[in-house]
């Protein structure tokens, strides 16, 4: 039996725009054109206000470290327990769900409000995932 | 809604808790409706109003035979049974249905005709979250927590200590699948699992189901049993998506649903004897003291490591044992409902002397829901 692989997101129309921007490697979000509300997941409209006027934005992909587990078991297929999964709050607002590169994946390591930088990792030709790792300088 | 016009006149668990290896997912809403329907003294010809989570309200009817005039498939997590109950009142208010049958079960151990649960890969869940290893509850449910900690200097032992005092309350209970004594050091050296939590502050994996069934207050001196009158109900969800919260300092579902509840039932956190705050993991019942007004968040990890919720203490938390010892089969709040009742009743095994009013706080998800029902015995 093959190895169950790992989860990988398939685009929709409300979000094909951010996917592409990563495969650019740029991060995308999108500012309310009404209240300059900027926020994420990508929808069509303003969560805040309602309004459809919207637009797309590369973000600046820096952020810091808001909280995260150190997963053991169960692992996910395609990952290698021990593995951190984390939230970062963008420099923008907005929080991401991510995994954190370039750094142990340790307690001591992993310390919370560090600055992070987005790290863009290529899964096939389709999708690329926005990773973070430890901010140079 | 007006205080005490809905009681509860029926509540049972499944026959058996715990491992549960020769019967169906379904079968085990049928154990535990029949043990309430004869808790009550119906039959089931009685029900005309049905709630369940989950399973579909039409599998269920159809299995037991029930024809209803009113139904509720209110599927939100856990703590959806809080939200039937809030429903179910509604409802015999407005005439709708006279008699509320509420049905849980979950073949979650032994996996027996259990629906598949996953997470379409373009779904916002399947985009955002499942590509970065999250995998079941223990690897998504304790992301906050850190932040939590950092925030009001909450610490390790502090939350460790949530799983020793309810392993007190059920050493007290026959029916809980885990009562050995275990100490904070028990705790903090059990295998890891997500940091940081390890084996002892998740929840069990348990099979089991229960029951409810409510009717008007006016009908409800006529049952066999002692009424639980519902003083006060609250619900609300959040999001799907743990990483999406508004923040993780506290959970807006739980702040909106809580006060709701004491809001409508007229009381102070004075007033309340018994208390239940569904701990799928350690910080649950952290969060709830703090969203519910207990007290300052700063103030509940040492509340509780003080000994304040233990046997004995002045606010008893999860009397039963809760998800972490008495048992968990994946959607713990029907379980959390049925400790609060058979407290009101005055028959819970580690029974809280006197006590007249019970919260029962659930969450569904991970803090994606929650629901906040006030009991009391005392009309």
């Amino acid at each position: 039996m093959a190895e169950a692989a790992r989860a990988k997101p398939k685009p929709t129309p409300e979000t094909q725009h951010f996917w592409d921007g990563t495969k650019a490697g740029e991060l995308r979000l999108q500012r309310c054109d009404a209240c300059a509300n900027v926020y994420f997941p990508p929808r069509p409209f303003c969560p805040s206000c309602a309004s459809r006027k919207v637009s797309v934005f590369k973000a600046s992909g820096k952020g810091k470290l808001y909280s995260y587990v150190i997963n053991h078991r169960p692992a996910a297929p395609g990952f290698t327990p021990p593995y951190a999964i984390a939230v970062v709050e963008l420099d923008e607002g907005p929080r991401m769900m991510s995994n954190i590169v370039d750094c142990p994946q340790t307690p001591e390591a992993l310390v919370l409000d560090m600055k992070l930088e987005v790290a863009f990792e290529k899964l096939d030709d389709k999708i690329t995932l926005p990773n973070f790792r430890p901010a140079k300088g | 809604m007006r205080r005490n016009a809905v009681a509860v006149v029926g509540a049972a668990e499944t026959t058996e808790l715990g491992v549960i290896p020769n019967m169906s997912q379904i079968q085990l809403h049928a154990d535990a409706a029949l043990n309430a329907i004869a808790d009550a003294g119906l039959k089931l010809s009685d029900i005309d109003g049905f709630a369940t989570a989950v399973e579909s309200p039409q599998q269920v009817c159809h299995y037991l035979g029930i024809k209803p005039t009113w139904v509720d498939g209110t599927s939100v997590g856990g703590c959806s049974f809080m939200l039937h109950v809030r429903h179910a009142a509604a409802a015999i208010e407005a005439g709708l249905c006279k008699t509320v049958l509420i049905t849980h079960a979950e073949s979650g151990k032994s996996m027996i005709g259990k629906l598949p649960r996953s997470i379409p890969a373009d779904s916002l869940q399947g985009q955002f979250e499942a590509p970065f290893g999250v995998y079941g509850p223990p690897s998504m449910f304790p992301i906050p927590v850190l932040r939590f900690m950092k925030t009001y200097g909450v610490t390790h032992e502090q939350l460790a200590s949530v799983a020793v005092v309810q392993r007190e309350w059920a050493a007290k209970n026959p029916r809980a699948s885990m009562k050995d004594p275990i100490t904070v050091a028990d705790v903090l050296n059990s295998r890891m699992i997500a940091y940081p939590f390890r084996l002892l502050q998740c929840c069990l994996v348990t099979d089991g189901g229960g029951a409810l069934i409510l009717t008007s207050a006016d009908r409800a001196k006529d049952f066999p049993r002692k009424p639980v009158y519902i003083l006060g109900t609250g619900e609300s969800v959040e999001t799907p998506m743990v990483s999406q919260m508004e923040t993780f300092n506290s959970s807006r579902a739980f702040k909106v649903a809580g006060p709701l509840a004491f809001k409508e039932a007229g009381i102070a956190h004075k007033d309340v004897d018994h208390l239940m705050i569904y701990d799928a993991f350690a910080h649950l019942p952290l969060y709830g003291l703090g969203d519910l007004g207990f007290m300052p968040y700063e103030e509940t990890g040492k509340f509780i490591a003080d000994g304040n919720t233990r046997p004995g203490g002045k606010l008893p938390l999860n009397t039963n044992g809760g998800g972490l010892s008495y048992m968990h089969s994946g959607m713990y709040g029907m379980y959390a409902l049925q400790e609060s009742v058979r407290q009101m009743r005055g028959i819970a095994p580690a029974q809280v002397n006197d006590a007249k009013i019970s919260v029962c706080h659930g969450v569904g998800g991970m803090f994606a829901a929650s629901g906040t029902i006030i009991f009391t015995n005392e009309k």
